[in-house]
């Protein structure tokens, strides 16, 4: 196969539609090395996101034939058997212009989740000393590689039917400080992730685990935040 | 496959539609049960009718489709309990796996038993 028959979505908030390109096909060539050759070379009015090329920053996922992933470290091969490629952004989220998905929602669920560290000690005291094999301290490892990227998100359908719904990413995330034990705001974290629009909307499809780049399960972390949520509600803490 | 088909396409999502769709048709039957333990109650005479009624290959076709849903809505809730309560690991395709083949024996079991 020598080319790629590539529909790439353009348009912006008021709406758009797909458009044809034929981009060469190369050996280990990623997605985003494909919608990379079309701004470049084929057409420069393309807007799509990245940044590092390497699965770090968390800027390139799109949607790439019905699937949310990030396309720098997607191969062709991978996703395209019968050369040809369908790249829409992500769903879930507003349209800035073509590939680019407006993450501010997405990342306002973080702080709406109570998604920073509140820590007890100051420069001046000693490090607080966490075990590494300790059970917390494992599942906080478990979930802590995510870079933001918003795959899961974009693949909930909870997501979708609930504007408000935190999502995976945000309820993971508060996930890892539930875990951490030097975190101070652990109350005030579990009555922001506990509401109607928190952890207990999920409904377990697992996408967002099927999905995620990191291989992260933020399903896990939600389970584990419905148990506390529930345990503290028990002993009339929530 | 549509896009909108793909996206969903594994094991998790598979699990929560058999889970939703049975839990629903098991709710749409609940009256229809209530109705036929009240006529054991006020009127033997109509629940006689109706249990030979039941005994045409038909229902009895129904009946085992009945069984079949309460399985797996069963089996789907044991698995959404065993991956929500006990410690995390990585087996919730395992766990929809095992839902799936508890509830085709136990409704194959039926079916021989018929
Ligand atoms: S497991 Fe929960 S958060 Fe993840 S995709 Fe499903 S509903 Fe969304
Ligand atoms: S949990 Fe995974 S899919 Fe979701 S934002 Fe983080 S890295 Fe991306
Ligand atoms: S460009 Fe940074 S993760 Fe893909």
């Amino acid at each position: 196969m020598t080319t790629l028959q590539v529909r790439v979505w353009r348009g912006g908030p008021q709406g758009g539609d797909y458009r044809a390109y034929e981009v060469p096909r190369q050996a280990s060539q990623s997605v985003l090395d494909v919608v990379t050759y079309i701004q470049r070379t084929l057409d420069p009015t393309l807007a799509y996101r990245f940044a590092c090329r390497v699965g770090m920053c968390g800027s390139c996922a799109m949607t790439v034939n019905g699937v949310a992933r990030w396309t720098c470290r997607t191969h062709v091969d991978q996703v395209c058997a019968d050369g040809r490629l369908e790249l829409a952004p992500l769903a879930n989220l507003p349209v800035i212009r073509d590939l680019v998905a407006d993450m501010r929602e997405f990342f306002d669920k973080w702080a709406r989740a109570r998604g920073r560290f509140a820590g007890r000690r100051t420069r001046h005291d000693d490090f607080e000393r966490v075990a590494p094999d300790s059970e917390p301290r494992r599942q906080v490892d478990a979930a802590i590689e995510c870079i933001g990227c918003g795959v899961c998100y974009s693949s909930c359908d909870v997501v979708a039917w609930n504007p408000d719904y935190l999502g995976p990413a945000a309820l993971n995330r508060a996930w890892t400080l539930q875990r951490d034990v030097r975190d101070a705001a652990q109350a005030e974290r579990l009555r922001a992730v506990a509401g109607d629009a928190g952890c207990h909307a999920c409904h377990t499809h697992l996408s967002c685990t099927e999905r995620c780049p990191k291989h992260i399960s933020p399903t896990a972390g939600i389970a584990g935040l419905k148990r506390a949520a529930a345990a503290a509600a028990l002993k009339g803490e929530l | 496959m549509n896009p909108v088909r793909r996206a969903r396409n594994h094991p998790g999502y598979w699990a929560f539609l058999v889970h939703r769709v049975s839990g629903i048709l098991l709710a749409l039957y609940l009256p229809a049960h209530f109705w036929a333990l009240g006529l054991a109650l006020h009127d033997a005479a109509r629940l006689d009718a109706f249990l030979r009624w039941t005994d045409q290959p038909l229902v009895r076709f129904g009946e085992w489709g009945l069984v079949l849903l309460l399985a797996a809505h069963f089996s789907g809730g044991l698995r959404l309990l065993a991956l929500e309560f006990l410690p995390w690991r990585e087996w919730h395709k395992s766990l929809a796996a095992v839902a799936a083949g508890v509830s085709l024996a136990l409704a194959l079991a039926f079916a021989l038993a018929l």
